[in-house]
C-alpha cells in the first residue's frame, strides 16, 4: 500500500508576479505578424486611408513585452492555479473533478480537427461528424433518450435549451401563454431557477421534506394548468436519491407539464439508472462532469441536451445524421427553436468524450459509478468522526450516492471557525478550495465534496487527515486558523467591502489605475 | 478475461476496491444502489461499442476517423463568417496546454489566485482595445454576448424592442432570437443595396420610446466597415436607447475603439486570439460597458476584480457584485451564469500581451492590404465580381459569380479538386445577393495563396 501524505510543508508557488502592464517597455515585440509581400503593398495603396473617421488614430494601450517574459508570465499564473489535475480535487463537490486525460489534449490538438472550419462542406468533415453521431448512439444509450443535440456548451446552457424546447412545445399546442410556470427544488442546481426564469417562466421552488427529499405535498399544491415543466436534479446536491422521482414526473404530467432530469452530475448512474425509467422527456450530462473533459478554468464546456422523441422536432438546428453511407448536418427542422450557440457546440469536448467512452465502454463506465458511489461511502464514513463536522440530514438512514453536503455548524458553534476558514487553511495542505453549496446555504456552514473515480483510497484518506488536522487545530488556536491561508500564492483579502463598492471595485486596470489616481 | 484495471481509476485494482468495501461495511456495491428502486433501475448492459482499452488502440482508431477530414492547413480556406483562420503563437498553445489552467475550476483566488489574474489581465486587455473600463468574464460566444447586452439594455431602460441591423450573422441573429423570447421584440433596419451600410433614415423611422437599444456588427457579416457608427449612435442616444456594437476585434488595431464612437456595449469573439478553429468550437464571446454602477448592476457574469489583502503591496481578487448572479439569488439574479469559455478568454489575454500595439496594428494593416489585392485579382476574372458593395472592407468581402452562370454550390464543390475551401455560401440567407460567397483573407494567407485561389477560379468558372 502506498503512503498516505499529507502535505504539511505545501507552498504554493508565490511569485509575487506583478501586473502584465507592469512588465510592459515601449518598443519591445512579443511577435511579429507575418509581412506582407511588396508587391501586393504597391498594388493596393493607401487602403487603411480609405477608412477616414473609422481609422483608429492612437493604437490600443497593450503592454509591449517580449515572447519569454509573456511565456514566463503565464506560466507562472498557471503555477500559482491548482488544477484538478496536480492536485486532489475532491474539493469541488458537484462538479465530478475527473482526470483529464493527456491523450485526448492530443487528439484535439491534430491539424484534422483543430484547422477545420465550421463552414467547411459536409463531404470534407465526415470524420468529426461521424465522431458526432457515434457520440450521440452512446449518450442515447446511457440516458434512454432517442435524440441529443451537442450545440449546448455548459450544464446553463442546457437547462436554457429544456426551457427554451419547452416553451415551443406548450406554444405549438396552444398553450404558450396560460403555461407560464415551471418548478424546481431548493437543492437543484441555481441554473434550474435561472435559465428557466432567463427563457420567460415564473419559478415556484419546493423545499425538502424531513430527509432532504422534495416534498411530494409540495409539488401537488404547485402543478397546476400554469405548469411548463418541472426541473430537477436525483441525487441533488445532498447527495440523496429521490425514490419517488417517478411520481414527480407523473404528477407534472398529468398537470401537462413537461418533466426534465438535470443530470449535470450522472457519475454514480452509468449503467445503473438512467432518466427514461423515471419517466423524463428530457436529460442532459455536462460532458466535463461525467465524460472527463476538462473544466477549462470555466469552459469551454459542454452540455449534451436529450429527449424523447415527441420533441425532438424542437432541437436546436442543424442536427447531425447518417444516411447509411455519409454524414450530413440537417439544417431543414421547419419547428426548431432555432439555435443556441454559433455553429454546432464544443466540437473539442465531443472528440475528448468520444475518446474517454471508447476506452471504458459499457463495464468501464459501470466501473466509474461503482467507485464512485464506493469512493463516496469511504470518504463518509471516515469524515463523519471528524469533530465539528456533520452531513445534511444525518443519521437518516439514507445511504448517500455520489456526494455528500457537509456542515461545519457544529464547529463553527464550539471554535468560531466557519467553513469559509476551514476552506482557506485547506489550501495550506496543496488541496484545491472545496465547494461549499449554492444560495441559500441550506444547510448551515455547508461543504460539498465528491470523490469520484479519480480519487485512490490514499487521496481518500489524505483528504480525512487533512481536514482532522484543520478540526483540530480550530478547536485548540482558532486565531491561527482565521489567518490562512499560509501557504497559498496570495495572503488573505482584507476588504471584501471594496468588491462592492462602485468607487473601488476596478475590472480592468486602466479602472483601477484611474479610481488610484482619485 | 479478467476485468480490466482500467488506469484512470485506481480503485479498480481488485484490494483497493475491497478497502472500500471493508472500511464502510458492506459486502457490495449494490448495498448503495439498494436506495434506487428497482423499477427505476437499469437493468442489463448497456449497448455501447466493445471498448479499446489501450491508449494506444484508442489513439489509432480516432485518428483513423479524423484522417476522413480534410483540414484548412493542407488545403487553402477561404472560409470564414463567424470563425477565422489566424495563426495561433507557440505560446498560446502551451499556455492552453497547462494542466493548472486546463483542469481548474470554481475555486476561490486563495487556491486559484493565477486563474483570476489571468482573467483580470485579458479584461484590461480587451477593456483597451475597445475603449471600455469593465470586461465580464467570457460567454459561450458572441451571440451569447450579443444577446445579453440587448437583454441588459432591456433592464436598465425598462423598454423590450431590439433594433437591429440587416446585415447581422444570420446564425448569430438565430441565436439572439431565441434569447430574446418572449418578451423582448427584434425590428430589422434596411441596409443600403449599394454599400451596405445601415439605412439612417429606416432607422430613425424604426427608434422610438420602445427602442431597447440598437445593435449593428462592425465590420458586419458581409465584410464592409461601417462608416456611419457615430450618426448610428446619435440617432440610438436621441431616441434614449442604448447602442451595442459588435466587433470582430481582430480589426481593433486600425479601426475605431466602438466605444470612441459612441457604443454604449461592445461585444463579439475573441476566438481569432489565439484559438484554434475546431471546427467552431474555438468560439468565446466578450462583453464590455463603462463603468457605471447602472450598467455593471444588469451583468449576469461573473466579473474579476483586483484588490488588496493582508499583506502590503500584493495584488489579490476577487469576484465583484456577486449578489448580481443567478448563483447568489437563483430566479431573482440577472439571466444565468455557469461554465463558459473561461480558457479562451486567459489565451486571448497571452495573444494580446504578443501582440502589443503595434502587432495589433500591423495585423489589422496587413489583413486590409491582402483581402484588397485578394479583391483585385478576383474581379478581374471573368463573370466575377468583388467587392458586391462599395465600402471599404477588413478581412471579408462579397463575391458575386452571377456571370459565370455557375452556382456557388458548384463552383465550391469544383474548388475542392484544386485543394481551396471557397467562400460561404450565402445564397440561402441573403437570396438578394444572387449567386454569392463571402470570402476570407487573413494574415495567414501570402500572395502566391490568393493567386492560387484566383488561377483555380478562373479554372473551374471559365
Amino acid at each position: 500500500m502506498a503512503t498516505v501524505k499529507v502535505r504539511r510543508n505545501f507552498q504554493q508557488a508565490r511569485w509575487d508576479e506583478p501586473i502584465i502592464y507592469d512588465m510592459s517597455v515601449p518598443g519591445v515585440r512579443g511577435i511579429l505578424p507575418p509581412p506582407v509581400e511588396r508587391a501586393v503593398v504597391d498594388r493596393v495603396g493607401d487602403v487603411v486611408g480609405e477608412l477616414g473617421s473609422m481609422l483608429r488614430r492612437e493604437l490600443p494601450n497593450l503592454p509591449e513585452v517580449s515572447q519569454k517574459h509573456v511565456l514566463m508570465h503565464w506560466i507562472h499564473l498557471s503555477q500559482e492555479t491548482m488544477g484538478a489535475n496536480l492536485t486532489n480535487d475532491i474539493s469541488e463537490g458537484t462538479c465530478t473533478m475527473k482526470y483529464n486525460p493527456r491523450v485526448n489534449e492530443d487528439l484535439v490538438g491534430e491539424p484534422d480537427f483543430a484547422d477545420l472550419h465550421p463552414h467547411q462542406d459536409d463531404d470534407t468533415v465526415q470524420g468529426i461528424l461521424q465522431i458526432y453521431h457515434a457520440f450521440e448512439q452512446m449518450l442515447k444509450e446511457v440516458s434512454g433518450m432517442d435524440r441529443f443535440t451537442l450545440q449546448p456548451s455548459g450544464g446553463n446552457h442546457a437547462v436554457f435549451t429544456a426551457a427554451s424546447i419547452a416553451r415551443a412545445y406548450h406554444a405549438a399546442r396552444g398553450e404558450g401563454d396560460q403555461r407560464d410556470e415551471t418548478i424546481t427544488t431548493i437543492f437543484s442546481h441555481p441554473c434550474d431557477a435561472a435559465a428557466p426564469a432567463t427563457a420567460g417562466y415564473k419559478i415556484i421552488t419546493l423545499p425538502p421534506d424531513e430527509n432532504g427529499i422534495p416534498d411530494l405535498d409540495a409539488l401537488r399544491a404547485a402543478v397546476s394548468n400554469r405548469t411548463a415543466a418541472i426541473f430537477m436534479t436525483n441525487p441533488e446536491d445532498v447527495g440523496i436519491f429521490n425514490p419517488r422521482v417517478d411520481e414527480f414526473v407523473r404528477i407534472v404530467h398529468e398537470a401537462g407539464g413537461l418533466a426534465f432530469y438535470d443530470q449535470a452530475n450522472a457519475n454514480a448512474f452509468l449503467g445503473v439508472a438512467r432518466a427514461k425509467e423515471s419517466g423524463f422527456d428530457m436529460c442532459h450530462f455536462n460532458v466535463h462532469k461525467t465524460f472527463s473533459t476538462p473544466h477549462a478554468s470555466g469552459g469551454p464546456a459542454t452540455g449534451a441536451f436529450g429527449c424523447i422523441e415527441a420533441l425532438a422536432k424542437y432541437l436546436p438546428t442543424p442536427t447531425v445524421e447518417f444516411d447509411g453511407t455519409r454524414y450530413f448536418l440537417d439544417h431543414d427542422r421547419p419547428e426548431t427553436i432555432g439555435k443556441v450557440k454559433d455553429f454546432y457546440g464544443n466540437a473539442n469536448n465531443v472528440l475528448r468524450a468520444y475518446a474517454w467512452t471508447m476506452m471504458l465502454g459499457a463495464d468501464g463506465l459501470r466501473e466509474v459509478a461503482d467507485i464512485s458511489v464506493l469512493n463516496n461511502n469511504y470518504l463518509e464514513k471516515k469524515l463523519l468522526t471528524v469533530p465539528g463536522l456533520t452531513s445534511a440530514y444525518q443519521g437518516n438512514g439514507i445511504r448517500r450516492q455520489e456526494q455528500v453536503r457537509y456542515s461545519w455548524q457544529t464547529l463553527k458553534d464550539d471554535t468560531g471557525i466557519g467553513t469559509d476558514e476551514v476552506n482557506r487553511r485547506l489550501i495550506d495542505f496543496g488541496i484545491a478550495s472545496y465547494w461549499t453549496s449554492h444560495h441559500p446555504w441550506i444547510i448551515p456552514e455547508p461543504m460539498t465534496l465528491e470523490p469520484c473515480e479519480t480519487y485512490s483510497v490514499e487521496d481518500l484518506d489524505e483528504y480525512y487527515e487533512a481536514l482532522s488536522q484543520v478540526s483540530e487545530e480550530s478547536y485548540r488556536d482558532p486565531d491561527f486558523v482565521k489567518e490562512a491561508p499560509y501557504a497559498s500564492s496570495s495572503h488573505r483579502r482584507n476588504d471584501e467591502a471594496a468588491l462592492d463598492d462602485p468607487k473601488r471595485w476596478a475590472m480592468t486596470w486602466r479602472a483601477y489605475k484611474r479610481k488610484q489616481e482619485v | 478475461m479478467a476485468k480490466p484495471v482500467y488506469p484512470y481509476i485506481p480503485n479498480s485494482e481488485p484490494a483497493q476496491k475491497q478497502r472500500l468495501l471493508d472500511g464502510i461495511g458492506i459486502d457490495s456495491v449494490e448495498d448503495i444502489y439498494a436506495e434506487i428502486p428497482d423499477h427505476l433501475r437499469f437493468k442489463g448492459r448497456m449497448n455501447l461499442p466493445e471498448p479499446l482499452l489501450s491508449e494506444y488502440a484508442m489513439k489509432r482508431h480516432v485518428l483513423q476517423i479524423l484522417a476522413k477530414n480534410r483540414n484548412c492547413r493542407d488545403n487553402l480556406n477561404f472560409l470564414g463568417g463567424g470563425t477565422w483562420q489566424h495563426h495561433v503563437p507557440s505560446v498560446c498553445d502551451t499556455i492552453i496546454g497547462r494542466d493548472e489552467f486546463l483542469s481548474a475550476y470554481v475555486g476561490d483566488a486563495y487556491s486559484d489566485h493565477g486563474k483570476f489574474q489571468a482573467l483580470f489581465e485579458y479584461a484590461s486587455m480587451m477593456g483597451e482595445l475597445v475603449g471600455m473600463d469593465v470586461v465580464a468574464t467570457p460567454t459561450y460566444d458572441w451571440a451569447n454576448a450579443a444577446a445579453f447586452c440587448a437583454r441588459m439594455a432591456s433592464r436598465k431602460n425598462g423598454r423590450a424592442e431590439v433594433v437591429m441591423a440587416s446585415t447581422t450573422s444570420p446564425s448569430r441573429l438565430m441565436v439572439i432570437e431565441n434569447y430574446l423570447k418572449p418578451r423582448i421584440s427584434l425590428v430589422q433596419v434596411a441596409h443600403d443595396p449599394e454599400t451596405g451600410a445601415l439605412d439612417l433614415e429606416d432607422l430613425r423611422s424604426k427608434v422610438s420610446d420602445a427602442t431597447a437599444a440598437v445593435y449593428f456588427e462592425n465590420p458586419s457579416f458581409l465584410g464592409f466597415i461601417e462608416m456611419q457608427g457615430a450618426a448610428i449612435a446619435e440617432i440610438a442616444h436621441a431616441a434614449g436607447a442604448e447602442l451595442i456594437v459588435g466587433v470582430d476585434p481582430s480589426s481593433l488595431g486600425v479601426l475605431s475603439a466602438p466605444a470612441s464612437y459612441g457604443a454604449d456595449y461592445v461585444c463579439g469573439d475573441v476566438q481569432p486570439f489565439g484559438i484554434h478553429m475546431q471546427w467552431g468550437a474555438g468560439l468565446s464571446g466578450f462583453m464590455a460597458t463603462r463603468d457605471e454602477p447602472d450598467y455593471v448592476a444588469e451583468y449576469p457574469n461573473l466579473l474579476f476584480g483586483i484588490t488588496t489583502t493582508t499583506k502590503e503591496g500584493e495584488y489579490g481578487f476577487g469576484e465583484v457584485f456577486y449578489e448580481r448572479t443567478s448563483y447568489a439569488t437563483r430566479e431573482e439574479g440577472k439571466d444565468f451564469v455557469g461554465t463558459t469559455t473561461a480558457l479562451y478568454g486567459i489565451i486571448a489575454g497571452v495573444y494580446l500581451a504578443l501582440m502589443g500595439p503595434q502587432g495589433m496594428r500591423e495585423l489589422g494593416e496587413g489583413i486590409m492590404q491582402r483581402a484588397a489585392y485578394a479583391i483585385d485579382v478576383l474581379d478581374d476574372i471573368p463573370g466575377v465580381q468583388t467587392p458586391r458593395f462599395k465600402s471599404p472592407v477588413f478581412k471579408e468581402f462579397v463575391v458575386n459569380f452571377d456571370g459565370t452562370n455557375r452556382s456557388v454550390r458548384d463552383i465550391n464543390k469544383a474548388l475542392l479538386d484544386h485543394g481551396v475551401f471557397g467562400g460561404h455560401d450565402l445564397s440561402r440567407d441573403f437570396p438578394e445577393l444572387g449567386q454569392s460567397a463571402l470570402y476570407c483573407v487573413t494574415e495567414v494567407h501570402t500572395q502566391a495563396d490568393i493567386d492560387a485561389l484566383a488561377t483555380a477560379l478562373r479554372a473551374v468558372t471559365a
